[in-house]
Protein backbone atom coordinates (compact mmCIF):
# COMPACT_ATOMS: atom_id res chain seq x y z
CA UNK A 1 0.00 0.00 0.00
CA UNK A 2 1.41 3.40 -0.84
CA UNK A 3 1.66 6.14 1.72
CA UNK A 4 -1.19 8.19 0.31
CA UNK A 5 -3.75 5.37 0.44
CA UNK A 6 -2.81 4.61 4.05
CA UNK A 7 -3.39 8.29 4.73
CA UNK A 8 -6.87 8.28 3.22
CA UNK A 9 -7.80 5.06 5.01
CA UNK A 10 -6.79 6.76 8.22
CA UNK A 11 -9.04 9.71 7.41
CA UNK A 12 -12.00 7.37 6.86
CA UNK A 13 -11.26 5.68 10.17
CA UNK A 14 -10.98 9.02 11.94
CA UNK A 15 -14.38 10.07 10.64
CA UNK A 16 -16.04 6.86 11.82
CA UNK A 17 -14.28 7.19 15.18
CA UNK A 18 -15.71 10.68 15.58
CA UNK A 19 -19.24 9.31 15.18
CA UNK A 20 -18.51 6.44 17.54
CA UNK A 21 -17.20 8.86 20.14
CA UNK A 22 -20.15 11.19 19.77
CA UNK A 23 -22.79 8.43 20.01
CA UNK A 24 -21.10 6.66 22.92
CA UNK A 25 -20.54 9.80 24.93
CA UNK A 26 -23.95 11.34 24.48
CA UNK A 27 -25.43 8.41 26.43
CA UNK A 28 -23.34 9.11 29.53
CA UNK A 29 -25.49 10.72 32.27
CA UNK A 30 -24.42 13.98 33.95
CA UNK A 31 -23.70 12.14 37.17
CA UNK A 32 -20.80 10.35 35.46
CA UNK A 33 -19.29 13.39 33.75
CA UNK A 34 -16.17 13.39 35.90
CA UNK A 35 -15.29 9.73 35.33
CA UNK A 36 -16.09 10.24 31.64
CA UNK A 37 -13.63 13.10 31.45
CA UNK A 38 -11.04 11.30 33.47
CA UNK A 39 -11.64 8.09 31.52
CA UNK A 40 -11.14 9.84 28.20
CA UNK A 41 -8.06 11.38 29.80
CA UNK A 42 -6.81 7.82 30.32
CA UNK A 43 -7.75 6.81 26.78
CA UNK A 44 -5.67 9.53 25.14
CA UNK A 45 -2.86 8.02 27.21
CA UNK A 46 -2.45 5.76 24.17
CA UNK A 47 -0.08 8.58 23.23
CA UNK A 48 2.42 6.54 25.23
CA UNK A 49 2.82 3.94 22.48
CA UNK A 50 3.48 6.72 19.97
CA UNK A 51 6.04 8.30 22.27
CA UNK A 52 7.74 4.90 22.70
CA UNK A 53 8.08 4.52 18.95
CA UNK A 54 9.29 8.12 18.59
CA UNK A 55 12.02 7.53 21.20
CA UNK A 56 12.78 4.07 19.83
CA UNK A 57 13.48 5.44 16.36
CA UNK A 58 15.33 8.57 17.57
CA UNK A 59 18.86 8.96 16.24
CA UNK A 60 20.24 12.29 17.44
CA UNK A 61 20.66 13.28 21.11
CA UNK A 62 18.08 16.06 20.65
CA UNK A 63 15.52 13.57 19.42
CA UNK A 64 16.37 11.23 22.27
CA UNK A 65 15.91 13.93 24.92
CA UNK A 66 12.56 15.06 23.50
CA UNK A 67 11.44 11.46 22.98
CA UNK A 68 12.43 10.58 26.54
CA UNK A 69 10.36 13.46 27.92
CA UNK A 70 7.44 12.43 25.73
CA UNK A 71 7.53 8.87 27.11
CA UNK A 72 7.74 10.14 30.71
CA UNK A 73 4.75 12.45 30.15
CA UNK A 74 2.77 9.82 28.27
CA UNK A 75 3.40 7.18 30.95
CA UNK A 76 2.30 9.62 33.67
CA UNK A 77 -0.82 10.49 31.65
CA UNK A 78 -1.91 6.90 31.12
CA UNK A 79 -1.13 5.66 34.65
CA UNK A 80 -2.53 8.69 36.44
CA UNK A 81 -5.59 8.79 34.20
CA UNK A 82 -6.32 5.14 34.89
CA UNK A 83 -5.84 5.32 38.66
CA UNK A 84 -7.95 8.48 39.01
CA UNK A 85 -10.78 7.02 36.93
CA UNK A 86 -10.73 3.74 38.77
CA UNK A 87 -10.77 5.49 42.16
CA UNK A 88 -13.74 7.64 41.18
CA UNK A 89 -15.73 4.75 39.74
CA UNK A 90 -15.04 2.65 42.82
CA UNK A 91 -16.96 5.22 44.82
CA UNK A 92 -19.93 5.17 42.49
CA UNK A 93 -19.92 1.40 42.61
CA UNK A 94 -20.21 1.61 46.38
CA UNK A 95 -22.45 4.61 46.81
CA UNK A 96 -25.35 2.67 45.38
CA UNK A 97 -25.11 0.13 48.19
CA UNK A 98 -23.63 1.22 51.47
CA UNK A 99 -21.90 4.32 52.82
CA UNK A 100 -18.24 4.29 53.75
CA UNK A 101 -15.08 6.28 54.10
CA UNK A 102 -13.33 7.72 51.04
CA UNK A 103 -10.52 5.59 49.61
CA UNK B 1 13.86 -12.47 23.10
CA UNK B 2 11.06 -13.91 21.05
CA UNK B 3 9.67 -11.66 18.36
CA UNK B 4 6.12 -10.63 19.09
CA UNK B 5 5.92 -7.88 16.48
CA UNK B 6 3.15 -9.84 14.69
CA UNK B 7 1.00 -9.20 17.77
CA UNK B 8 1.21 -5.40 17.64
CA UNK B 9 -1.75 -4.68 15.38
CA UNK B 10 -4.07 -7.36 16.86
CA UNK B 11 -3.34 -6.07 20.36
CA UNK B 12 -3.95 -2.46 19.29
CA UNK B 13 -7.27 -3.51 17.75
CA UNK B 14 -8.27 -5.26 20.97
CA UNK B 15 -7.22 -2.19 22.95
CA UNK B 16 -9.45 0.09 20.90
CA UNK B 17 -12.27 -2.41 21.28
CA UNK B 18 -11.98 -2.32 25.06
CA UNK B 19 -11.63 1.47 25.09
CA UNK B 20 -14.96 1.81 23.30
CA UNK B 21 -16.64 -0.85 25.44
CA UNK B 22 -15.24 0.90 28.51
CA UNK B 23 -16.79 4.20 27.45
CA UNK B 24 -20.05 2.49 26.64
CA UNK B 25 -20.23 0.94 30.09
CA UNK B 26 -19.97 4.44 31.52
CA UNK B 27 -23.60 4.98 30.71
CA UNK B 28 -24.44 3.50 34.11
CA UNK B 29 -22.66 3.90 37.50
CA UNK B 30 -22.77 0.18 38.25
CA UNK B 31 -21.18 -1.05 35.03
CA UNK B 32 -18.70 1.78 34.63
CA UNK B 33 -15.92 0.36 36.76
CA UNK B 34 -15.53 -3.00 35.08
CA UNK B 35 -15.32 -1.22 31.74
CA UNK B 36 -12.35 0.86 32.75
CA UNK B 37 -10.57 -2.13 34.30
CA UNK B 38 -10.74 -4.01 30.99
CA UNK B 39 -9.55 -0.95 29.11
CA UNK B 40 -6.65 -0.63 31.55
CA UNK B 41 -5.59 -4.24 31.06
CA UNK B 42 -5.71 -3.84 27.28
CA UNK B 43 -3.60 -0.68 27.49
CA UNK B 44 -1.00 -2.48 29.59
CA UNK B 45 -0.63 -5.24 27.00
CA UNK B 46 -0.50 -2.64 24.21
CA UNK B 47 2.42 -0.95 26.00
CA UNK B 48 4.30 -4.25 26.37
CA UNK B 49 3.78 -5.32 22.78
CA UNK B 50 5.00 -1.93 21.51
CA UNK B 51 8.50 -2.90 22.68
CA UNK B 52 8.52 -5.37 19.77
CA UNK B 53 8.12 -2.62 17.13
CA UNK B 54 10.59 -3.44 14.32
CA UNK B 55 13.93 -1.56 14.44
CA UNK B 56 13.17 -0.14 17.89
CA UNK B 57 16.29 1.12 19.68
CA UNK B 58 16.85 3.00 22.97
CA UNK B 59 14.88 0.24 24.71
CA UNK B 60 16.56 0.89 28.05
CA UNK B 61 15.73 4.60 27.81
CA UNK B 62 12.10 3.78 27.02
CA UNK B 63 11.86 1.46 30.02
CA UNK B 64 13.42 4.03 32.37
CA UNK B 65 11.09 6.77 31.09
CA UNK B 66 8.05 4.55 31.61
CA UNK B 67 9.09 3.73 35.16
CA UNK B 68 9.64 7.42 35.99
CA UNK B 69 6.43 8.67 34.39
CA UNK B 70 4.31 5.71 35.45
CA UNK B 71 5.64 5.86 39.00
CA UNK B 72 4.87 9.56 39.27
CA UNK B 73 1.39 9.11 37.79
CA UNK B 74 0.57 6.20 40.07
CA UNK B 75 1.72 7.82 43.30
CA UNK B 76 0.22 11.22 42.52
CA UNK B 77 -3.13 9.72 41.54
CA UNK B 78 -3.28 7.41 44.58
CA UNK B 79 -2.44 10.14 47.08
CA UNK B 80 -4.63 12.96 45.87
CA UNK B 81 -7.73 13.75 47.91
CA UNK B 82 -11.07 13.61 46.12
CA UNK B 83 -11.52 17.35 46.62
CA UNK B 84 -8.32 17.94 44.62
CA UNK B 85 -9.43 15.79 41.71
CA UNK B 86 -10.04 18.64 39.21
CA UNK B 87 -6.43 19.78 39.23
CA UNK B 88 -5.21 16.18 39.00
CA UNK B 89 -7.29 15.57 35.89
CA UNK B 90 -5.95 18.83 34.45
CA UNK B 91 -2.36 17.83 35.23
CA UNK B 92 -2.53 14.36 33.64
CA UNK B 93 -4.32 15.81 30.65
CA UNK B 94 -1.60 18.41 30.21
CA UNK B 95 1.03 15.69 30.35
CA UNK B 96 -0.71 13.83 27.53
CA UNK B 97 -0.66 17.06 25.52
CA UNK B 98 3.05 17.43 26.27
CA UNK B 99 3.74 13.89 25.11
CA UNK B 100 1.86 14.60 21.88
CA UNK B 101 3.86 17.80 21.35
CA UNK B 102 7.06 15.77 21.93
CA UNK B 103 6.10 13.21 19.28
CA UNK B 104 5.44 16.06 16.83
CA UNK B 105 8.80 17.62 17.65
CA UNK B 106 10.67 14.37 16.99
CA UNK B 107 8.75 13.87 13.73
CA UNK B 108 9.48 17.44 12.60
CA UNK B 109 13.18 17.15 13.42
CA UNK B 110 13.41 14.52 10.67
CA UNK B 111 12.95 15.18 6.95
CA UNK B 112 9.72 16.83 5.77
CA UNK B 113 7.06 14.33 4.71
CA UNK B 114 3.56 14.74 3.22
CA UNK B 115 2.10 14.50 6.74
CA UNK B 116 4.38 17.12 8.30
CA UNK B 117 1.62 19.71 8.27
CA UNK B 118 -0.52 17.39 10.44
CA UNK B 119 2.41 17.03 12.84
CA UNK B 120 2.65 20.83 13.03
CA UNK B 121 -1.05 21.18 13.85
CA UNK B 122 -0.78 18.31 16.37
CA UNK B 123 2.26 19.95 17.91
CA UNK B 124 0.48 23.28 18.20
CA UNK B 125 -2.65 21.80 19.83
CA UNK B 126 -0.62 19.50 22.08
CA UNK B 127 1.66 22.29 23.26
CA UNK B 128 -1.31 24.61 23.93
CA UNK B 129 -3.01 21.83 25.90
CA UNK B 130 0.21 21.21 27.85
CA UNK B 131 0.92 24.76 29.01
CA UNK B 132 -2.78 25.63 29.31
CA UNK B 133 -3.54 22.61 31.49
CA UNK B 134 -0.55 23.38 33.68
CA UNK B 135 -1.87 26.90 34.30
CA UNK B 136 -5.30 25.41 35.07
CA UNK B 137 -3.59 22.99 37.47
CA UNK B 138 -1.69 25.82 39.23
CA UNK B 139 -4.88 27.88 39.55
CA UNK B 140 -6.94 25.00 40.91
CA UNK B 141 -4.18 23.93 43.28
CA UNK B 142 -4.07 27.49 44.64
CA UNK B 143 -0.43 27.97 43.67
CA UNK B 144 -1.59 30.80 41.46
CA UNK B 145 -4.47 33.22 42.02
CA UNK B 146 -7.60 31.74 40.43
CA UNK B 147 -8.91 35.21 39.56
CA UNK B 148 -8.58 36.13 35.89
CA UNK B 149 -5.21 37.72 35.07
CA UNK B 150 -5.75 40.54 32.59
CA UNK B 151 -3.79 43.37 31.04
CA UNK B 152 -4.53 45.98 28.38
CA UNK B 153 -4.29 44.76 24.82
CA UNK B 154 -4.33 41.18 26.05
CA UNK B 155 -6.54 39.78 23.29
CA UNK B 156 -4.53 41.45 20.51
CA UNK B 157 -1.29 40.29 22.12
CA UNK B 158 -2.55 36.70 22.44
CA UNK B 159 -3.75 36.67 18.85
CA UNK B 160 -0.39 37.98 17.69
CA UNK B 161 1.37 35.16 19.50
CA UNK B 162 -0.95 32.60 17.89
CA UNK B 163 -0.42 34.07 14.41
CA UNK B 164 3.36 34.07 14.88
CA UNK B 165 3.21 30.44 16.04
CA UNK B 166 1.30 29.49 12.89
CA UNK B 167 3.74 31.44 10.71
CA UNK B 168 6.77 29.72 12.25
CA UNK B 169 4.92 26.41 11.85
CA UNK B 170 4.58 27.18 8.14
CA UNK B 171 8.34 27.82 7.98
CA UNK B 172 8.94 24.39 9.52
CA UNK B 173 6.96 22.70 6.74
CA UNK B 174 7.91 24.84 3.74
CA UNK B 175 11.58 25.40 4.65
CA UNK B 176 12.04 28.14 2.02
CA UNK B 177 15.66 27.90 0.86
CA UNK B 178 15.84 31.68 0.42
CA UNK B 179 15.69 32.17 4.21
CA UNK B 180 17.96 29.52 5.76
CA UNK B 181 18.33 31.49 9.00
CA UNK B 182 14.62 31.34 9.78
CA UNK B 183 14.38 27.68 8.88
CA UNK B 184 16.75 26.60 11.64
CA UNK B 185 15.15 28.82 14.24
CA UNK B 186 11.58 28.08 13.21
CA UNK B 187 11.06 24.75 15.01
CA UNK B 188 12.11 25.84 18.52
CA UNK B 189 10.39 29.18 17.95
CA UNK B 190 7.22 27.39 16.90
CA UNK B 191 7.06 25.36 20.12
CA UNK B 192 7.95 28.31 22.34
CA UNK B 193 5.16 30.40 20.78
CA UNK B 194 2.68 27.52 20.99
CA UNK B 195 3.47 26.95 24.68
CA UNK B 196 3.26 30.69 25.25
CA UNK B 197 -0.14 30.88 23.62
CA UNK B 198 -1.53 28.08 25.84
CA UNK B 199 -0.30 29.97 28.88
CA UNK B 200 -1.66 33.34 27.74
CA UNK B 201 -4.99 31.83 26.75
CA UNK B 202 -5.55 30.29 30.20
CA UNK B 203 -4.38 33.20 32.37
CA UNK B 204 -7.53 35.31 31.91
CA UNK B 205 -9.86 32.40 32.75
CA UNK B 206 -11.23 32.29 36.27
CA UNK B 207 -12.06 29.47 38.64
CA UNK B 208 -15.75 29.06 37.86
CA UNK B 209 -15.04 28.57 34.17
CA UNK B 210 -12.72 25.66 34.89
CA UNK B 211 -15.29 22.93 34.00
CA UNK B 212 -15.35 24.32 30.46
CA UNK B 213 -11.59 24.77 30.26
CA UNK B 214 -10.65 21.35 31.60
CA UNK B 215 -12.94 19.50 29.25
CA UNK B 216 -11.77 21.61 26.32
CA UNK B 217 -8.10 20.86 26.90
CA UNK B 218 -9.10 17.21 27.20
CA UNK B 219 -10.51 17.44 23.68
CA UNK B 220 -7.35 19.27 22.55
CA UNK B 221 -5.06 16.52 23.78
CA UNK B 222 -7.24 13.91 22.09
CA UNK B 223 -7.02 15.75 18.78
CA UNK B 224 -3.26 16.23 19.12
CA UNK B 225 -2.84 12.49 19.75
CA UNK B 226 -4.97 11.68 16.69
CA UNK B 227 -2.95 14.03 14.47
CA UNK B 228 0.30 12.54 15.76
CA UNK B 229 -1.00 9.14 14.75
CA UNK B 230 -0.38 10.28 11.16
CA UNK B 231 3.25 11.20 11.75
CA UNK B 232 4.61 7.64 11.58
CA UNK B 233 5.66 5.84 8.41
CA UNK B 234 2.60 3.65 8.72
CA UNK B 235 -0.20 5.54 10.46
CA UNK B 236 -0.82 4.49 14.05
CA UNK B 237 -4.54 3.74 13.76
CA UNK B 238 -4.92 3.10 17.48
CA UNK B 239 -3.76 6.64 18.25
CA UNK B 240 -5.98 8.08 15.55
CA UNK B 241 -9.12 6.31 16.76
CA UNK B 242 -8.54 6.84 20.48
CA UNK B 243 -7.56 10.44 19.91
CA UNK B 244 -10.57 11.25 17.76
CA UNK B 245 -12.95 9.58 20.23
CA UNK B 246 -11.52 11.66 23.07
CA UNK B 247 -11.68 14.73 20.87
CA UNK B 248 -15.38 14.09 20.22
CA UNK B 249 -16.09 13.33 23.89
CA UNK B 250 -14.24 16.40 25.10
CA UNK B 251 -15.91 18.70 22.58
CA UNK B 252 -19.35 17.40 23.50
CA UNK B 253 -18.69 17.90 27.20
CA UNK B 254 -17.22 21.36 26.62
CA UNK B 255 -20.32 22.48 24.74
CA UNK B 256 -22.60 21.00 27.41
CA UNK B 257 -20.74 22.92 30.11
CA UNK B 258 -20.78 26.18 28.17
CA UNK B 259 -24.50 25.72 27.52
CA UNK B 260 -25.14 25.13 31.22
CA UNK B 261 -23.69 28.57 31.86
CA UNK B 262 -25.46 30.06 28.84
CA UNK B 263 -22.16 31.36 27.55
CA UNK B 264 -20.43 30.91 24.25
CA UNK B 265 -16.92 29.50 24.15
CA UNK B 266 -15.64 32.83 22.85
CA UNK B 267 -17.11 34.47 25.90
CA UNK B 268 -15.44 31.98 28.26
CA UNK B 269 -12.05 32.43 26.64
CA UNK B 270 -12.11 36.13 25.91
CA UNK B 271 -14.67 37.45 28.36
CA UNK B 272 -12.57 37.27 31.55
CA UNK B 273 -15.77 36.91 33.55
CA UNK B 274 -15.77 38.67 36.88
CA UNK B 275 -12.77 40.79 36.01
CA UNK B 276 -14.72 43.78 34.86
CA UNK B 277 -16.81 45.87 37.22
CA UNK B 278 -20.47 45.06 36.65
CA UNK B 279 -22.99 47.80 37.09
CA UNK B 280 -24.20 47.84 40.65
CA UNK B 281 -27.78 46.62 40.88
CA UNK B 282 -29.76 47.95 43.80
CA UNK B 283 -31.15 45.06 45.77
CA UNK B 284 -33.88 45.90 48.22
CA UNK B 285 -34.57 44.12 51.47
CA UNK B 286 -32.17 42.89 54.11
CA UNK B 287 -30.20 39.76 54.81
CA UNK B 288 -31.41 37.71 57.78
CA UNK B 289 -29.11 35.43 59.72
CA UNK B 290 -30.31 32.26 61.46
CA UNK B 291 -28.79 29.93 64.05
CA UNK B 292 -28.00 26.25 63.48
CA UNK B 293 -30.46 25.08 66.16
CA UNK B 294 -33.35 26.82 64.42
CA UNK B 295 -32.37 25.35 61.07
CA UNK B 296 -32.27 21.88 62.65
CA UNK B 297 -35.85 22.28 63.86
CA UNK B 298 -36.94 23.50 60.45
CA UNK B 299 -35.33 20.50 58.78
CA UNK B 300 -36.56 17.95 61.30
CA UNK B 301 -40.20 18.85 60.80
CA UNK B 302 -40.00 19.29 57.05
CA UNK B 303 -41.55 16.89 54.59
CA UNK B 304 -39.29 17.53 51.60
CA UNK B 305 -35.76 18.88 51.70
CA UNK B 306 -33.49 19.62 48.76
CA UNK B 307 -29.77 20.15 49.25
CA UNK B 308 -27.89 22.28 46.71
CA UNK B 309 -24.13 21.77 46.98
CA UNK B 310 -21.55 24.07 45.42
CA UNK B 311 -17.83 24.68 45.34
CA UNK B 312 -17.99 25.88 48.98
CA UNK B 313 -18.85 22.33 50.06
CA UNK B 314 -15.73 21.05 48.29
CA UNK B 315 -13.50 23.72 49.84
CA UNK B 316 -14.79 23.00 53.35
CA UNK B 317 -14.68 19.22 52.71
CA UNK B 318 -18.17 19.06 54.15
CA UNK B 319 -19.47 16.11 52.11
CA UNK B 320 -19.15 13.53 54.93
CA UNK B 321 -21.12 15.75 57.31
CA UNK B 322 -23.71 16.35 54.61
CA UNK B 323 -24.10 12.59 54.24
CA UNK B 324 -24.58 12.25 58.04
CA UNK B 325 -27.18 14.99 57.94
CA UNK B 326 -28.99 13.24 55.09
CA UNK B 327 -29.05 9.93 56.99
CA UNK B 328 -30.44 11.58 60.13
CA UNK B 329 -33.17 13.36 58.19
CA UNK B 330 -34.14 10.25 56.29
CA UNK B 331 -34.26 8.40 59.59
CA UNK B 332 -36.95 10.87 60.61
CA UNK B 333 -38.89 10.27 57.43
CA UNK B 334 -37.87 13.45 55.64
CA UNK B 335 -37.48 13.05 51.89
CA UNK B 336 -34.05 14.39 50.92
CA UNK B 337 -32.86 15.07 47.39
CA UNK B 338 -29.74 16.67 45.99
CA UNK B 339 -29.97 19.21 43.18
CA UNK B 340 -26.79 19.29 41.12
CA UNK B 341 -26.14 22.16 38.75
CA UNK B 342 -24.03 21.03 35.77
CA UNK B 343 -21.29 23.57 36.45
CA UNK B 344 -21.28 23.46 40.25
CA UNK B 345 -17.67 23.03 41.31
CA UNK B 346 -14.55 23.08 39.23
CA UNK B 347 -14.97 20.22 36.77
CA UNK B 348 -17.93 18.53 35.08
CA UNK B 349 -19.67 16.29 37.62
CA UNK B 350 -17.53 17.55 40.52
CA UNK B 351 -20.36 17.46 43.09
CA UNK B 352 -21.43 13.96 42.07
CA UNK B 353 -17.94 12.65 42.77
CA UNK B 354 -17.71 14.27 46.20
CA UNK B 355 -21.13 13.02 47.26
CA UNK B 356 -20.34 9.55 45.95
CA UNK B 357 -17.16 9.65 48.02
CA UNK B 358 -19.22 10.39 51.11
CA UNK B 359 -21.51 7.48 50.24
CA UNK B 360 -24.63 9.36 49.12
CA UNK B 361 -26.51 6.98 46.80
CA UNK B 362 -26.53 8.28 43.25
CA UNK B 363 -30.32 7.89 42.97
CA UNK B 364 -30.53 10.83 45.39
CA UNK B 365 -28.77 13.13 42.93
CA UNK B 366 -30.84 15.06 40.42
CA UNK B 367 -30.06 17.21 37.42
CA UNK B 368 -31.26 20.77 37.15
CA UNK B 369 -34.02 19.93 34.67
CA UNK B 370 -35.32 17.03 36.74
CA UNK B 371 -35.42 18.87 40.04
CA UNK B 372 -36.45 22.42 39.09
CA UNK B 373 -40.22 21.70 38.99
CA UNK B 374 -40.03 20.36 42.55
CA UNK B 375 -38.82 23.49 44.31
CA UNK B 376 -42.31 25.03 44.80
CA UNK B 377 -43.42 21.94 46.76
CA UNK B 378 -40.23 21.80 48.83
CA UNK B 379 -40.23 22.86 52.47
CA UNK B 380 -36.57 23.60 52.99
CA UNK B 381 -33.74 24.12 50.52
CA UNK B 382 -30.26 23.95 51.98
CA UNK B 383 -27.75 25.79 49.78
CA UNK B 384 -24.28 24.65 50.78
CA UNK B 385 -21.53 26.82 49.35
CA UNK B 386 -23.25 27.50 46.05
CA UNK B 387 -23.88 31.03 44.86
CA UNK B 388 -24.12 32.00 41.20
CA UNK B 389 -26.00 28.81 40.22
CA UNK B 390 -28.89 29.82 42.52
CA UNK B 391 -28.87 33.54 41.79
CA UNK B 392 -32.34 34.61 40.58
CA UNK B 393 -30.63 37.59 38.91
CA UNK B 394 -30.20 35.16 36.02
CA UNK B 395 -33.90 35.71 35.27
CA UNK B 396 -33.54 39.49 35.19
CA UNK B 397 -32.67 41.18 31.95
CA UNK B 398 -29.57 43.35 32.15
CA UNK B 399 -27.88 41.23 34.78
CA UNK B 400 -24.50 39.81 33.76
CA UNK B 401 -25.88 36.40 34.68
CA UNK B 402 -29.01 36.88 32.57
CA UNK B 403 -30.01 33.74 30.70
CA UNK B 404 -27.91 31.32 32.72
CA UNK B 405 -30.14 28.34 33.58
CA UNK B 406 -30.19 28.22 37.38
CA UNK B 407 -31.71 26.13 40.14
CA UNK B 408 -34.91 27.94 41.07
CA UNK B 409 -34.47 27.52 44.81
CA UNK B 410 -36.21 30.81 45.59
CA UNK B 411 -39.56 29.11 44.91
CA UNK B 412 -39.20 26.87 47.96
CA UNK B 413 -40.95 27.73 51.22
CA UNK B 414 -37.69 28.22 53.13
CA UNK B 415 -34.22 28.71 51.77
CA UNK B 416 -31.25 28.35 54.09
CA UNK B 417 -27.95 29.50 52.64
CA UNK B 418 -24.79 28.16 54.27
CA UNK B 419 -22.03 30.60 53.52
CA UNK B 420 -18.58 31.32 54.87
CA UNK B 421 -18.87 35.10 54.84
CA UNK B 422 -20.79 37.91 53.24
CA UNK B 423 -18.73 37.91 50.02
CA UNK B 424 -20.12 37.70 46.53
CA UNK B 425 -20.04 34.68 44.26
CA UNK B 426 -17.38 34.04 41.68
CA UNK B 427 -19.10 36.28 39.18
CA UNK B 428 -18.81 39.12 41.67
CA UNK B 429 -22.51 39.76 41.44
CA UNK B 430 -24.79 40.49 44.37
CA UNK B 431 -27.10 37.54 44.94
CA UNK B 432 -30.77 38.60 45.07
CA UNK B 433 -31.59 35.31 46.72
CA UNK B 434 -30.02 36.36 50.02
CA UNK B 435 -32.43 39.29 50.27
CA UNK B 436 -35.62 37.32 49.68
CA UNK B 437 -38.15 37.08 52.51
CA UNK B 438 -37.99 33.29 52.53
CA UNK B 439 -34.18 33.21 52.67
CA UNK B 440 -32.10 33.03 55.83
CA UNK B 441 -28.34 32.89 56.12
CA UNK B 442 -26.35 30.47 58.22
CA UNK B 443 -22.80 31.81 58.38
CA UNK B 444 -19.68 29.77 59.01
CA UNK B 445 -17.42 27.11 57.57
CA UNK B 446 -19.65 24.57 55.83
CA UNK B 447 -18.15 21.53 57.52
CA UNK B 448 -18.50 23.08 60.98
CA UNK B 449 -21.99 24.37 60.32
CA UNK B 450 -23.33 21.11 58.96
CA UNK B 451 -21.67 19.41 61.97
CA UNK B 452 -23.65 21.71 64.24
CA UNK B 453 -26.85 20.83 62.37
CA UNK B 454 -26.10 17.13 62.87
CA UNK B 455 -25.55 17.65 66.61
CA UNK B 456 -28.71 19.70 66.96
CA UNK B 457 -30.75 17.12 65.05
CA UNK B 458 -29.51 14.31 67.27
CA UNK B 459 -30.81 16.18 70.33
CA UNK B 460 -34.26 16.72 68.89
Amino acid sequence: MTEITAFWIAIYIAMLAAFTGYVTISRVPAILHTPLMSGSNFIHGIVLVGAMVALGLANTPTEQVIGFMAVVLGAANVTGGYVVTERILQMFDRSGKKPGKGA
Amino acid sequence: MADFSFAIEPVYIATIFFFIVGLQRMSHPLTARSGIVWAGGAMLIATLVTFFTPNLTNIDLIAIAIVIGGGFGYIAAKRVAMTNMPQMVALFNGMGGGAAAGISAVALLGPTTPTSSLAVVGGLIGAVSFSGSLIAFLKLQGWMPSRPVTFTGQQIFNMAVLVLAIVSGAFVILQPSSMPLFVNASLPLFFILALGFGLLMTLPIGGADMPVVISMYNAFTGLAVALDGFSFVTPNYAMIIAGVIVGAAGSLLTLKMAKAMNRSLTNVFFGAFGATEEQAVQVSGSVKAIEADDVAVLLAYADRVIIVPGYGMAVAQAQQKVKELTDLLEGRGVRVKFAIHPVAGRMPGHMNVLLAEAGVAYDHLFDRDEVNPEFPSTDVVLVIGANDVVNPAAHREGSPLFGMPILDVEQAKNVIVLKRGQGKGFAGIENDLFYRDNTQMLYGDAQETVGKLVQALKKL
